[in-house]
């Protein structure tokens, strides 16, 4: 069995991340998180603190350490001058290489950023583009951004944009050259291999969930960790 | 906290931030949300200041949203930076300036990270070579986009041909300043002002004339969250985020949001049109929500720029109702124009916030 505590104790964000609690709670009290989920930043911190593997196994399997926003809020004003946000990264990381992360409804929500994010940054060389937010997936957006996209490349253009043409200039195309050393940089620095854990861990835990996986975007599973909510993770219930 | 110990403090947390010869990098929310803002940064800071900014073709994304939606490892991203420090050195420029807060803030972490860990600094160089051939060399000054606008703050004050002032009652107008998590969260002394007071933005408001609102929630987020957001089955997190803040500076009546990064304008003005439908709720006055800006718009407007030059017909909460009470002139039918003048047909007009 995986010694998880040594594996989290070999993350830099960890280390920096917690020096030592005294679960005074000013970090609850700040967490935007904590306001809305049933959260609550210092109870990570105590159970890390405390070493218990069987505690630290079923929080890298639960839907907790999916909750915080990482806006940390956290880091300035611990008295201790500990980061619950970096330790949350850092358990993160741990449940996505452990393979844990599909044990849980927000664990399992990676998927569809790595297809999303993940694929805008290797596909345009950001991690947003105009062309994949769609009106569908996004209808917080407004009427405002049905117009946008409908007249792209003219309201870009118009706005110093140079709309997928290469050159400099926003929203331009970055060549094949820059997008390879991207790629390269995935390869060497391991986000690609990161990627295909993501997706056969995924692709497995979607077999045990009766999806079809023939397949291969396994689009219903991926709609599915995208738009369900239980209801079960708010901290006040209607 | 009295304003005598505000600007006590505000003079503990000041930075050095370059005069000149800038090597800038884009967002990417900001090049798809405000794309006129980067276009504004630009004009402002070579045409009216006379600066040289170079805008490299070759840089990407930080990989910034990636990190913080925890998809790629610390060393992914360290290299990313690395390769964007490269293009930095290679075209002879020393002073980095991200249009991103959260790049910002991934720039001070990874510089900080390398200076207590130089191993960490020593693996990102090795492989950014294994992977692209390339190396590099450190910043000498980092500041954010913010940070080099407020530097410039009196001279663009100085050349405004408008203020932040309510042109029939001579009133400064009320300003709510949104400060992005990532500015100085995690690194205060990284921060104009630091984290609790920042300066940054309410120095730009106030050199304009405007009059800067306290109010309870003004350091609370706006929702972002990155998975909180990006993943629709978690928006609930993030327009209930922003809904705190509105409902907080309400009471306030304030005339306009200004933000230094780019996600909190798009989220401010795209959750008050949501919560217009979810709840039929308006914060704004007469059935507009509140106008929100980016600190460049804002310098932009005070310049004098056609606001439709600078992007502001992309907001979906309108923005006429702070161009009437400036004294701004502005012609409609532009508003949906291309660059040639020609007409693109207007958008769809939402169910319950007023939109011009």
């Amino acid at each position: 069995m995986p010694d998880y505590y040594q594996q989290l104790n070999a993350d830099i964000r960890f280390k920096e991340g917690l020096r030592a609690c005294i679960n005074c709670g000013t970090c609850s009290a700040i967490c935007p998180a904590g306001a809305f989920y049933n959260y609550d930043p210092k109870k990570i911190a105590t159970i890390v603190q405390n070493r218990n593997e069987e505690a630290l196994i079923n929080l890298l399997k639960s839907d907790t350490i999916w909750y915080c926003g990482e806006c940390m809020s956290c880091k300035t004003r611990c008295p201790r001058g500990n980061t619950p946000g970096l330790i949350i990264m850092a358990l993160r990381q741990l449940s996505i290489e452990s393979g844990l992360f599909v044990e849980s409804e927000k664990g399992r929500q990676i998927l569809a950023l790595k297809r999303t994010i993940g694929s805008n940054i290797l596909n345009y060389g950001y991690c947003v583009h105009v062309e994949t937010v769609s009106p569908e997936m996004h209808p917080e957006q407004g009427p405002i951004w049905k117009w946008i996209r409908k007249h792209a490349e003219k309201v870009y253009n118009r706005l110093g944009g140079n709309y997928n043409k290469l050159g400099a200039g926003a929203l331009r195309k970055i060549s094949d050259e820059d997008l390879a050393e991207l790629d390269s940089i995935f390869h060497i620095t391991g986000a690609h291999s990161r990627f295909d854990k993501i997706e056969s861990f995924s692709k497995k835990k979607a077999s045990e969930m009766g999806y079809d996986t023939k397949q291969e975007a396994m689009d219903p599973y991926f709609l599915m960790v995208y738009r369900h909510d239980s209801g079960t993770h708010f901290k006040n219930k209607a | 906290m009295i304003l005598e110990g505000k600007k006590r403090v505000w003079n503990e947390y000041q930075k050095e931030i370059a005069d000149d010869k800038y090597f800038y990098a884009r967002s990417c929310i900001r090049q798809n949300f405000f794309p006129g803002a980067e276009k504004t940064f630009l004009q402002i800071m070579r045409n009216e200041l006379g600066k040289e900014v170079y805008d490299d073709p070759k840089h990407t994304t930080c990989t910034g949203i990636a990190y913080h939606t925890d998809i790629i490892p610390l060393e992914t991203i360290m290299t990313v930076v690395a390769r964007q420090f490269s293009l930095m050195s290679e075209s002879g420029y020393e002073n980095y300036v991200p249009s991103c807060i959260t790049s910002f803030g991934i720039y001070t972490e990874i510089l900080e990270l390398w200076e207590h860990n130089p191993e960490l600094e020593e693996k990102a160089r090795d492989f950014l070579y294994k992977s692209t051939k390339r190396e590099f060399k450190k910043p000498k000054n980092l500041a954010h986009a913010s940070d080099v606008i407020f530097k410039f703050r009196n001279e663009i004050a100085q050349k405004a041909k408008h203020r932040l002032v309510n042109c029939n009652t001579g009133e400064p107008l009320r300003v709510i300043e949104h400060i992005g998590c990532h500015y100085a969260r995690m690194f205060p002394h990284k921060g104009v002002g630091g984290a609790e007071y920042p300066y940054v933005l309410a120095g730009l408001a106030e050199s304009f004339g405007g009059e800067v609102v306290d109010y309870p929630e003004r350091r609370t987020c706006c929702g972002f969250g990155f998975r909180q957001y990006l993943v629709q089955a978690n928006r609930g997190y993030s327009v209930a985020c922003s809904k705190r803040k509105f409902e907080s500076m309400a009471p306030f009546n304030p005339d306009v949001i200004i933000t230094n990064c780019p996600g909190c304008p798009y989220f401010l003005d795209r959750w008050q049109y949501v919560i217009s439908e979810m709840e039929g709720k308006i914060y704004g006055q007469n059935g507009h929500g509140i106008p929100v800006l980016t600190f460049e718009e804002l310098a932009g407007l005070m310049m004098g720029y056609n606001p439709w030059d600078i992007g502001l017909q992309m907001h979906q909460i309108s923005i006429e109702p702070l161009l009437d009470k400036i004294g701004i002139e502005y012609n409609m039918h532009n508003k949906y124009c291309d660059a040639e003048g020609n007409f693109m047909g207007k958008p769809e007009i939402p169910e319950l916030v007023k939109f011009y």
